[in-house]
């Protein structure tokens, strides 16, 4: 008798399954226990930066559908994520519940996202950036100036989403919304990179002319990576707005829309795990520089000044060192980590 | 009615004519070679085929049916498939999405069945994996089956631009230069492969090469361009004892006076 060495699949089916193995499946079924009830062991404010990230992850993830699978770069995310916001703010105050909101504005998103997607048709690379840096000038120029609909420059309130009468209106609670929603997405755009649709991204970001030889419509499939991506962008904008409660224009600036493309190149583009670490990353950072810069302000007072002044620079500086020390994103060094340990202790 | 009808074909950019007036036929199952010199409109007339330029005026049929009236996405579908002279694969994907991305045209389910991976994606990624290993064993790929394509070695590459094609499991496959930069064994070992997907796989080729030695081997028939013109069309012998070819290649004794 011997012993399986390995991992070996009897089916196509089964090699094509997102968590192949047993012990990948335990190993998410821990992951996800623990991330479910670490909330109970932390305080407030620790909840709080959990929704961020669960947010985060929804943007990040559909951007890097967009941008690292598809190759359309976009420099407007931050501001078709505020759309998602504008959009669940306005459906929720015409008395809609929250099951139809979140996919409302989504969907109002999605539509935006594929206007703003058309120049696609004929700008590549660097010029859509640019066309796409329009489309979040404009849209900002459009939360700041359609009073009657976004409420101008005063911003809109949101009530905390409740559905069938179960109201998330805790961080606690949020963060169990957030992550589920979160998951739904990610799980979403791995089934897409597994199919026909993700292939056909992929194929029109390597070699669009090989790509429309083999059949693939590449302005049809372009719009639908904008549409796609929009949209979960949508909801992700709709789950920010419910948990701030409060949205205005400058929250949705050009920032926000280069810190998502800061996550997803740290996390390694074209890759759905890699725009999760990123947005993981990203969120984490400031938040820990902030609790060393303010421990260290403690203990050299005099310093206390400098020290926040100086964590901008650590923020850039670690950016920097990343995109030369692991310019593949931490979703390679996932990978090597992960071929590491499968081999341990025999290098081959 | 010809299985491929090429019809006085005329494409200029800017006033300089790539093809001028072309005509040719290819018949069902056969393999037809386009040769002649660089800049002779060899590949631009495969270009027009597949859709990636539009003549300026001619017609071509495949199959009776107008391929000129039909965008170039739509082509694969209508039967057609081709490989690029220099190698076009989708670097970021492996070898097996590769070749599943060659049978995009064959799929038909749609979003929402993407996105959840239920019923129809599932048992249609399934029956087209199984086809696409059937591509795999035939071009001994197996080795390669999950590398990400860009990291392949050149030979292997261009059995893999083949592999995406033959997935398609079109009639006619257009095959732009495969031998280009391979040694003799790859040559060989591509050469019995076109000769079997011709045969085993019914396919029919319209192949453009310089390596003579193949050209003459495999070719049912041979179609000479010169400067955008057809110089001569027929049975691989009766082409190469043709003394206008022969000028072509090598220069005629009036060549100088007419300041080729």
């Amino acid at each position: 008798m011997h012993g399986q060495c390995g991992l070996f699949f009897r089916t196509y089916a089964g090699e094509a399954q997102l968590f192949p193995g047993r012990f990948l499946k335990i190993s998410m079924l821990l992951f996800f226990a623990a991330l479910c009830l670490a909330p109970w062991a932390m305080n407030k404010y620790l909840v709080s930066i959990l929704c961020l990230i669960n947010i985060s992850v929804i943007g990040a993830v559909s951007l890097n559908l967009l941008t690292g699978s598809c190759g359309q770069i976009s420099l407007g995310h931050g501001a078709f994520f505020g759309v998602g916001a504008y959009s669940a703010a306005y459906l929720a105050n015409l008395g809609l519940p929250f099951l139809l909101v979140l996919p409302g504005a989504g969907a109002i998103t999605a539509l935006t996202g594929m206007v703003f997607g058309l120049p696609s048709l004929r700008l590549k690379g660097i010029y859509l950036a640019i066309a796409t840096l329009a489309a979040q000038l404009i849209l900002e120029y459009v939360f700041l100036h359609w009073d009657a609909v976004t409420g101008g420059s005063g911003g809109m309130a949101l009530d905390p989403p409740s559905i069938f009468g179960f109201a998330f209106d805790s961080d606690l609670k949020m963060f169990y919304l957030t992550l589920a929603v979160a998951v739904l997405c990610v799980l979403a755009v791995r089934n897409v990179m597994r199919t026909r649709l993700g292939r056909a991204f992929v194929a029109i970001r390597d070699y669009h002319l090989s790509a429309e030889i083999v059949g693939v419509d590449l302005f049809a499939y372009k719009l639908r990576a904008f549409g796609l991506s929009s949209f979960l962008a949508g909801v992700g904008g709709a789950l920010w707005g419910s948990y701030t409660m409060y949205i205005t224009p400058e929250q949705f600036g050009i920032g926000l829309s280069v810190s998502y493309l800061a996550m997803i190149i740290i996390g390694g583009l074209g890759s759905v795990i890699g725009g999760v670490f990123g947005a993981v990353f990203i969120t984490i950072l400031p938040e820990l520089l902030n609790f060393i810069a303010q421990h260290a302000g403690a203990a050299f007072t005099d310093l206390s000044g400098a020290l926040l002044a100086m964590k901008e620079g650590v923020f850039g500086l670690v950016l920097v060192l990343f995109l030369i020390f692991e310019p593949e994103g931490l979703a390679n060094r996932w990978r090597l980590v992960k071929s590491y340990w499968k081999l341990y202790p025999f290098a081959h | 009615m010809a299985f491929l009808e090429i019809d006085n074909v005329t494409l200029t950019f800017r006033g300089i004519a790539a093809l001028t007036g072309v005509s040719f036929t290819v018949d069902k199952g056969g393999i037809v070679s386009l040769i002649g010199p660089n800049g002779a409109g060899k590949t631009s007339m495969l270009n027009c085929i597949s859709g990636r330029y539009t003549p300026d005026s001619g017609s071509i049929h495949l199959g009776g049916r107008d391929l000129l009236a039909v965008p170039a996405h739509a082509r694969t579908s209508l039967g057609l498939s081709r490989t690029f002279q220099n190698i076009a694969l989708f670097k970021g994907l492996s070898v097996l999405d590769n070749l599943m991305v060659g049978r995009h045209a064959r799929m038909s389910y749609g979003l929402l069945a993407s996105i959840l991976y239920f019923g129809p994606a599932r048992r249609a990624e399934d029956a087209h994996r199984r086809r696409v290993e059937d591509v795999i064993d035939f071009l001994r790929l197996s080795p390669y089956r999950h590398h990400p394509a860009g990291k392949l070695p050149y030979g292997v590459q261009k059995r893999v631009e083949l592999g995406r094609a033959m997935a398609a499991e079109s009639d006619l496959i257009l095959l732009d230069e495969p031998m280009a930069g391979m040694n003799l064994e790859e040559t060989e070992d591509m050469a019995r492969y076109i000769l079997d997907i011709n045969e085993e796989w019914g396919m029919t080729v319209l192949l453009v090469e310089h390596d003579m030695g193949v050209v003459m081997d495999i070719s049912s028939k041979v179609v000479v361009l010169d400067f955008g013109r057809v110089l001569a069309e027929g049975p691989p012998e009766a082409v190469m004892a043709d003394p206008a070819v022969v000028a072509a290649y090598l220069g005629g004794e009036d060549a100088v006076f007419l300041g080729r």
